[in-house]
Order: structure tokens, then C-alpha cells, then sequence
């Protein structure tokens, strides 16, 4: 899958997007529709035991404490909620399971393990609030699993290359397109509604405080389901990106390469080196005891 | 679709994922239970390793666990019950990759030394073993000898693959000097028998040392 293009053209013909993602899939790989479909499914199942056990595991990162059980908690007794509920559930889920992931709980890397709680956090919201059949689950997780190919082959889905915009922005891409398909958009409206996404998180740096993967990925998680959920109703409505979605992702390539190495998960700038950071820093590693050193 | 997923034990896809498959390569290389091993880690791998369970990821490898498995939290405690004495220490080496590490581990009668590299998005590479330079990734099954430098190591060899009827997927050489110490890394689409083994030392005289790589990859992904 090397474009958006190459797949609604398939979805011109007679295919529905993540039919078409299917066909360019088992070209590639020479494997036949039924066995990407059960693999697909059970990574759904797996991400599905992720969130399960995630949101039951209490929570002591270095850096953060219970900040998810703190949001699950609240948006449980609050009668009205200003982000709604399923921003609100999608984000207490990608909380859970980036925190999870932290903790060394077992999570799908969706695309990465930095960026592994916003596709669960808004496949399962959408679940609980809206009950769809499992396929539909298993087809929209397929859908952002043809999203995040394009983004691979034109652009990058590693941190260190092209900054946060290429693993939370590209996992926000990702479920924007899954929920624009549950909610019956057209193929091309998932394709808009990835790029309309895109299009806001572009530029988005990777400055993780004492190099962990807490500060601030665990909450970008938790604020990323918002912006996908915006964009996929925009996309629904008919809005389309000025800026043609493959084109939206070179251009995502090309500011990847732009970002110094400061900002690409070295830990050497952004957030990384403020102040409290860097006492923060200081702290952990003062509880560490040293390797020796040969 | 290899987008999503791995399933991963977290935090980190190159310093958890990738150091319990390099775990895994040492515990292949060593084909038995591990008893005692020191554990040298370089760059990042030294600088990073507590905060992404590196360490923990390490041994369960060494363990023999998959990269998915939820006892790698416990792989410390685990690996002291199973009597492996495990030390861990840091080095720099000139030139080293930023995410690697030694593994010697120590048997009855023989030592084995084992480099290997993370090289991010939980794909890794063994670059060395007993100081000897190779590059393997591990994710199908392969076969490493080491050999002196001379013709018909290679026919002799593939001709033992192609007896069993598998199919070679990559082979690359590597020799240091004309005629001196040689290394082979075959990758077949298929697991050999031990007893190929036999049959391939026997191949040739110039043989030493062969090596069965069984694939890191997992039954699920």
C-alpha cells in the first residue's frame, strides 16, 4: 500500500476501503483474504485484553502516579461532560493502556508501543457506547491498518525519524479513518478524515522526559482520541482536505526530516530539558544504582 | 499488515521487544538451559536500560520467553529460581551500535560470546559470536558455520540443504583474510533436523563449527 490513491482506486471499482486494503495486502504478502482477516481479528482480540487488564491494573509509573484511574473516576460521576462521552471513554482507555504499556503490562503496538492507546481507546469506546457486530471492530481495525501502511511507506512510523506526529499522530490518523468507517463514511471520507488528522498534529516533536515512555506520550494518548473524533465527524459531514492525503503525507515525511535530532526521541530537547525535567531526571537516577563498568 | 502489532510485553518496542528476541538469539546459540551469563550492555541499552525493563527483557529471553509472554516483569526472580546467575555491567565500545549488547555465557566445559543489536521497531540483529562478525536477524530459521576459508565449503553445505528438499532463502559469506577463519549465515524457509548437522560437519574437512538457528518469531506474530 504506497497510497491512498491506489486504494480508492480499488474502492472505485467495487471494493469497500478495507476490502481494498485486503487485495493490495495479500498481493504483497501472497496471503489469502480469510487468514489477514483472522490474524486482524486476533490482534483485535488482543488489544481487546489489553484494555481489559489495563483498565483493572493500578498504576505507579517514575514519573506519573493514577492519572487515568483519577480520569476514569471522574468522568464516571460527572453528569455532564464538556468533551463528551466518547472523547471521554476513548481517553480514559488510551490513558489506561499507555500506562499499562509503561508498567511493562502486554499491549499491541499500534503502530508503536509509545503510541499503543489511542486506536483501543477510541475502537472500544466506540464499542461500548454504540455496540457494533465484531466484524465491523475487526473491518475499521483493518482500515487503520491500511492507514498507518501508507503512512510507513511514504513516511515513517518511528519516533526517532520523524517525531511524535509519526507514532500518536499517525495512531490518531489511524482511528480517525476506523471510526469515520464505523460510523458508514464513504472511502474517501476515511482517507480525509486520516489527513484532516494529520494535518493537525504535523510538526508534532518526540521529547520524552529521562527518555521513558511517560512524559508526555501517556497523555498525548489521552488527548489524541479528541482529535481524531473531531476530525472523523468532519470528514462524515463532507469536509475534505484542501491538501490531497497523500500529499498530506509527504509532507509529514518531509517535516519528520526537518525536526532536529533534539526532537526525535533523544531526550535532548522540548519538554525533555525543562527544568523539572531535568530534576526529575536527577532523581530517578540517583535511586539506580550504577552498572560497573568494564 | 504488520502495522499493528506487535503483541508486546511494553514499554519500549527496541529496548523490551527487541532485547528479549536478543535474549532468545543467545539462548539459541547456547542450545541448552543457561546456568551463568554476564551481560554487557552498551549505549542507550546502559544508559536507558531501567526505565524500559532492558534488563528484565534480557533474561527472559535468555529464559526463552517470547517477547508477549507477562512473566518478562518477573524474569529477574524467575531466572534466580531456576539457579541462572545473571550479572549485568556496562561498556563502551568505539563504534558499537547505540542499542547492543555481549551476552558470555558460561557452561561446564565451554563459553560462548554472543553481539547482538536492537535495531528499533523490536527488530534486532546478531552481529557477532566468539568475536566473529555476521549479521542475522533471526526471523527464519537459519544456519551459521564456521569454517576455514577454502573451496567447496559452500557447495558441500547447501548440498546437504537441498538433500532435505528446503529452500534457501538468503546465504552470505564473510572471511577474514584469504584462506583464513570463514563464516557462512544461510536462512531456509524450514527447520533442518539435528541430524543435518552431523551429515554437514562430515561434508567437509574444512568445517570447525555449525550452528542451527531455530526462527525468533513468535506462533502468533
Amino acid at each position: 500500500m504506497r497510497s491512498f490513491e491506489e486504494i480508492l482506486q480499488l474502492c472505485e471499482v467495487d471494493l469497500e476501503f478495507y476490502e481494498a486494503v485486503i487485495e493490495l495486502e495479500s498481493r504483497e504478502s501472497g496471503k489469502d483474504f480469510d487468514s489477514i482477516y483472522a490474524s486482524m481479528s486476533f490482534i483485535l482480540d488482543a488489544m481487546e485484553q489489553s484494555v481489559n487488564s489495563a483498565i483493572k491494573s493500578d498504576f505507579k509509573g517514575r514519573l506519573m502516579k493514577d492519572e487515568a484511574q483519577r480520569f476514569g473516576e471522574y468522568i464516571s460521576q460527572a453528569n455532564d461532560l464538556l468533551s463528551g462521552k466518547l472523547i471521554a471513554k476513548s481517553s480514559h482507555i488510551a490513558l489506561s493502556v499507555s500506562q499499562y504499556n509503561s508498567s511493562m503490562g502486554r499491549i499491541v503496538a499500534a503502530p508503536t508501543a509509545g503510541s499503543c492507546g489511542i486506536l483501543p481507546g477510541l475502537l472500544f469506546a466506540y464499542n461500548n457506547l454504540y455496540a457494533p457486530t465484531r466484524d465491523a471492530l475487526v473491518m475499521a481495525l483493518i482500515v487503520a491498518g491500511g492507514v498507518g501502511e501508507v503512512i510507513q511507506k511514504r513516511a515513517t512510523l518511528a519516533g526517532a525519524e520523524g517525531g511524535c506526529q509519526a507514532e500518536c499522530g499517525a495512531a490518531a490518523a489511524m482511528g480517525s479513518a476506523a471510526l469515520t468507517f464505523l460510523k458508514g463514511g464513504s472511502s474517501e471520507a476515511l482517507a480525509h478524515a486520516a489527513a484532516l488528522t494529520l494535518k493537525s498534529v504535523m510538526g508534532l516533536v518526540c521529547d520524552p522526559v529521562a527518555g521513558l515512555v511517560e512524559v508526555p506520550c501517556i497523555k498525548r494518548n489521552g488527548t489524541l482520541v479528541a482529535l481524531a473524533s473531531i476530525c472523523a465527524d468532519m470528514a462524515l459531514a463532507g469536509v475534505r482536505s484542501v491538501i490531497p492525503p497523500d500529499e498530506v503525507v509527504d509532507a509529514m515525511r518531509q517535516v519528520g526530516r526537518a525536526l532536529p535530532e533534539s526532537l526525535r526521541e533523544t531526550s535532548k530537547g522540548g519538554l525533555a530539558i525543562t527544568p523539572k525535567a531535568r530534576t526529575l531526571e536527577k532523581d530517578i537516577l540517583s535511586q539506580i544504582s550504577p552498572l560497573s563498568e568494564i | 499488515m504488520d502495522i499493528i502489532g506487535p503483541i508486546m510485553v511494553g514499554p519500549s518496542s527496541s529496548h523490551t521487544a527487541g532485547a528479549v528476541k536478543l535474549g532468545r538469539l543467545a539462548r539459541a546459540m547456547w542450545n541448552e538451559e543457561i546456568r551463568k551469563v554476564d551481560i554487557y550492555l552498551r549505549g542507550s541499552f546502559a544508559a536507558t536500560y531501567w526505565g524500559h525493563g532492558t534488563d528484565k527483557a534480557l533474561i527472559a529471553g535468555l529464559l526463552g520467553f517470547m517477547p508477549h509472554d507477562e512473566r518478562i516483569k518477573d524474569a529477574l526472580n524467575i531466572a534466580r529460581e531456576r539457579g541462572m546467575e545473571y550479572r549485568f555491567m556496562s561498556e563502551h565500545i568505539d563504534g558499537a551500535h547505540p542499542n547492543s549488547v555481549r551476552f558470555v555465557l558460561y557452561g561446564k566445559d565451554k563459553t560462548v560470546e554472543v553481539v547482538g543489536a536492537s535495531l528499533g521497531g523490536g527488530v534486532v540483529e546478531l552481529q557477532e559470536i566468539d568475536g566473529f562478525s555476521l549479521s542475522l536477524n533471526g526471523e527464519l530459521p537459519a544456519i551459521i558455520t564456521f569454517h576455514k576459508d577454502q573451496p567447496g565449503v559452500v557447495a558441500a553445505v547447501t548440498g546437504v540443504v537441498a538433500k532435505r528438499n528446503l529452500n534457501i532463502a538468503t546465504m552470505r559469506l564473510h572471511r577474514q583474510g584469504r584462506g583464513g577463519r570463514a563464516s557462512m549465515v544461510i536462512e531456509i524457509d524450514g527447520e533442518l533436523k539435528e541430524d543435518a548437522k552431523e551429515e554437514m560437519l562430515n561434508s567437509h574437512p574444512a568445517l570447525m563449527r555449525i550452528i542451527f538457528m531455530p526462527s525468533l518469531e513468535s506462533d502468533i506474530k
